[in-house]
């Protein structure tokens, strides 16, 4: 299969369509929703890194506002301690290199367990992490957190420059690439052979093991990936928002990320960013109508949960194998 | 010397809350393989309920009203565990345990906003009962008699249920359930009135433990998230389905939570968890595990 | 190739398997029978790792592997299927056996180009199910098979692991009748045509006798006797014990 057969494809002409139409969004949004878009865009760069775990590896992580946090912090340090360093080309390594440790260490604590221990242990270490963050005050800011100034982007400098204008110019089209790039190499990820192994890891980690996988290993390896993906929606959000505190590291944001994730529709690979993108907006809603938006969440989380059909690795096989009539030879 | 005898009796009074927590964690995970993550809120409610009491109606009779506080928590948070585990927890009972986390965390949710409904954003104190039960000189400190008192209640409650649990004729059953859930079931116990009293019974233990606290501590909103995070570690260090390892294992957390926070307090908790970590290494069913 | 010596399986103070003794020869087809309970699934635990014994060795190509992992077990040589159909429910039928091939191929790390880019493979996971019959299905998912269909399946994932022994646990049961003797034909075709060695549970003694080159019979967690179908099936003792049958 070349790259002739990637391009005749009709889902390409509609990735392909959607991507022109992220183009043009500055000429038609106004700011203020643009600027929420883009907010949205980091977390559905977050959402597709959690999904990998959930949807491919079958593992729910409470805790992944650590690995967000992870890579805000990365670049707010950066600013704090390294001015000369504060350069884009820079700051994405750095963040992506911090996310590496942060999940390769709570991958490896958290893999090695059952299912559901998995899951308290993730939201036990983003807790860890989230108090280390408070109360180191003096390395990491406290409560108070840092604050991000606008990054030097392959030279050019933007001091001055209010957040808004930046954020509707060169950042938002920075931004649209790497959304796009992560996208490109999540879904390269879930179709090739590794991305396979992981969902016979999910299916039935005995078998899988029996067919020479090492499951733990690949938890590892998937859970690592992961964080990378959502480190890096946490560096490139930083920017948005203008400030990182340790908020995002509680377990608050850990049960938003699996909200947003189950929102969109997790079985799907495109669920996770419409449901990050819905979120934003969903969240600002109800903030400005009600102060009890827990509640709301809470509610809408436990009707998604008990409308959805039996088991994770169950459910929608009945609507997809009907729409599965082609040979899959491709992107899923 | 003498501060190591206080840093040691105040370690008891937090493993005795603890106790009670874990202990409710670990029944409801033995019996119905359910990792409960409102355990925090269910605490959260009986914090609530005792503080209000005693806030508001405790100003002349503290310790009676306080007594009356502790078993309207048990009964408000047990009842809320019954409600939780009819509507939302049994219909999942043959979904992935995914879905089980996933509503037991909606439920967190739905309960943290639902006291911030009834009783506002504001801190509950009801400290009366403490400062009127005064303390015991041990040499140049002072070691309040509330802290005996809690460790007392802890002790009650875990005894109670040890008998409950060995003499009774449900708590076999229970017992049975957590041992093997198939058998138990070909055996014609009835698993499904049996779950919804294990999450009774554990969740009640949890509204306890949250009264407990208010006297030291306020209730808050957010209060029981720590106590969620600790009662776990101590389950998976004492290994589940053991009482002695919840008995350890709060001992355990709570010395070192004790010790942590005159040492080393910004990494009490960081340094627990790390203590979890390296036991869970060398034996990854706990320490009492089976 | 494989070589068992005085192994003993107990399980708390019930002894199932009692000082087993036997042999299988590379390129051979042996099939283990024996009544009910006699412990043949538990032997085929202890060979493939799933289960470690009380006492005695497993000897595998020369090399000791009484107590290692079900993993190196696999790398070594060593596959099976399952008596209780153990299938990936949530992956095409197509990449229940291709994912299979890109273990065995060492692909199973690479994570940049899509599964389907990998066109030798592919093909051959296409023919290993084209061989079993169920190519035909590729596209579907095991919960809409039919149960033989499963069988089969299970079966053709063990067999695309490339292994040298194959371990298979009554891999007719389930399929219906008048298809058993068209599932053991492919499947001992495709055995004899790569040169496994192969050890069979099998019930149906006309199976039995049709396919394989030598008999072991277990009885009491013991091999009471061993040699060609027809060398067996003329033993008195072993006919008491198969069917019952007093002489």
């Amino acid at each position: 299969m070349g790259f002739r057969d990637v391009i005749l494809k009709p889902k390409f002409f509609v990735y392909l369509g959607c991507f022109i139409v992220l183009l043009f969004l500055p000429k038609i949004l106004p700011i203020y929703h643009l600027i929420l878009f883009e907010s949205g865009i980091t977390f559905a760069i977050m959402a597709l890194g959690f999904n990998l775990l959930l949807r491919y590896t079958g593992l729910l992580s409470f805790g992944h506002g650590a690995l967000f946090a992870t890579g805000a912090y990365a670049v707010g340090m950066m600013g704090e301690y390294f001015p000369d360093l504060y350069r884009i080309e820079i700051l994405i390594p750095v963040a992506l290199a911090g996310s590496f440790v942060v999940s390769t260490i709570f991958g490896f604590i958290c893999v090695r367990h059952t299912r559901v221990f998995f899951s308290i242990l993730a939201l036990a270490l983003s807790m860890v992490l989230f108090a280390l963050l408070v109360k180191l005050y003096n390395i990491t800011g406290g409560s108070d957190g840092i604050h991000i100034d606008l990054p030097i982007i392959f030279g050019k400098s933007f001091e001055g420059m209010k957040r808004f204008e930046f954020l509707s110019g060169v950042y938002y089209y920075l931004l649209i690439c790497v959304f796009a790039a992560a996208t490109i190499i999540m879904l390269a990820i879930v179709n090739s052979p590794f991305g396979k192994a992981l969902q016979c890891i999910r299916d039935n980690e005995v078998r899988a093991e029996m067919i020479g996988i090492r499951v733990r290993r690949y938890r590892l390896y998937s859970f690592i990936l992961s964080g990378l993906f959502t480190g890096l929606g946490g560096a490139m959000w930083s920017f948005v928002n203008g400030h990182v505190t340790p908020e995002i590291a509680e377990w608050v944001f850990s049960g938003e990320i699996v909200y947003m994730t189950l929102l969109g529709g997790f079985m799907v690979f495109e669920g996770p960013i419409i449901g990050a993108i819905l979120f934003t907006y969903l969240r600002l809603y109800a903030v400005s109508i009600t102060q009890y938006w827990m509640f709301l969440i809470g509610a809408t989380l436990i009707i998604l949960v008990l409308l959805l059909p039996e088991g994770i690795t169950g459910g929608f096989v009945k609507l997809f194998s009907k729409m599965k009539r082609a040979p899959s030879t491709g992107v899923a | 010397m003498e501060h190591w005898v206080v840093y040691l009796l105040n370690g008891l009074y937090f493993a005795s809350f603890l106790f009670l927590t874990s202990l409710g964690l670990s029944i409801i995970l033995g019996v119905m393989g359910i990792l409960n993550l409102a355990h925090g809120s269910l605490f959260a409610i009986g914090a609530f309920v005792a503080a209000w009491l005693v806030g508001g109606y405790g100003s002349n009779a503290p310790i009676t009203i306080f007594v009356v506080g502790l078993l309207a928590a048990l009964g408000v948070a047990g009842v809320a565990g019954l409600a939780l585990e009819t509507t939302l927890i049994r219909p999942m009972y043959r979904r992935a345990l995914e879905y089980q986390l996933l509503i037991t965390f909606g439920a967190l949710l739905l309960i943290e906003d639902v006291i911030k409904m009834i009783w506002g954003g504001t801190a509950y104190y009801a400290s009366k009962p403490f400062t009127v039960m005064g303390s015991l000189d041990i040499g140049a400190n002072q070691y309040p008699y509330y802290f005996l008192f809690a460790m007392l209640v802890s002790v009650a409650a875990g005894l109670g249920l040890w008998l409950i649990m060995s003499k009774t004729r449900v708590g076999i059953m229970l017992r049975a359930i957590s041992m093997d859930r198939e058998m138990a079931q070909a055996m014609g116990i009835r698993i499904r009135s049996l779950n919804t009293l294990a999450f009774g019974m554990g969740a009640a233990l949890a509204g306890l433990a949250g009264a407990l606290i208010v006297p030291t501590t306020p209730a808050l909103l957010g209060i029981g998230m720590e106590p969620l995070i600790l009662a776990f570690i101590v389950v998976v260090l004492g290994g589940l389905g053991s009482l002695k390892g919840a008995l350890i294992g709060s001992l355990i957390v709570g010395e070192t939570r004790s010790i942590g926070i005159v040492f080393f307090p910004e990494i009490e908790l960081p340094l627990l968890f790390l203590i979890a970590v390296v036991i869970l290494v060398f034996k990854p069913e706990g320490l009492f595990g089976r | 190739m494989l070589e068992v010596k005085e192994l003993v399986k107990d399980f708390g103070r019930v002894r199932i398997i009692n000082s087993a003794d036997f042999k299988v020869e590379a390129d051979e087809i042996v099939s283990l029978v024996g009544p009910n309970g006699a412990g043949k699934t538990t032997l085929v635990n202890l060979i493939s790792g799933h289960i470690l014994p009380t006492s005695g060795t497993i000897t595998f190509l020369a090399r000791n592997i009484t107590f290692a992992s079900p993993y190196k077990r696999i790398k070594m040589g060593v596959a099976r299927n399952f008596q209780i159909t153990n299938l990936f429910p949530d992956t095409s039928v197509l990449d229940n056996v291709r994912t299979c091939l890109f273990s065995v191929y060492g692909k199973i790390k690479r994570g940049v180009l899509p599964a389907s880019h990998y066109r030798s493979i592919t093909e051959e996971a296409v023919g290993i199910l084209d061989l079993f019959g169920i190519s035909g299905k590729k596209d579907l998912m095991p919960p809409s098979l039919s149960e033989g269909d499963k069988k089969i399946l299970d079966t053709a994932m063990a067999f695309a692991l490339k292994s040298k022994f194959l371990l298979l646990d009554e891999p007719t049961s389930g399929v219906a009748t008048g298809d058993k003797f068209k599932v053991m034909d492919t499947i001992v075709t495709a055995i004899r045509r790569e040169k496994m060695a192969c050890m069979i549970i099998e019930h149906d003694m006309d199976i039995v006798s049709d396919y394989s080159d030598r008999v072991l019979v277990l009885s009491d967690g013991r091999i009471i006797a061993a040699g060609s179908p027809k060398e067996i099936m003329e033993q008195d003792d072993v006919k008491e014990i198969l069917f019952g049958v007093k002489v």
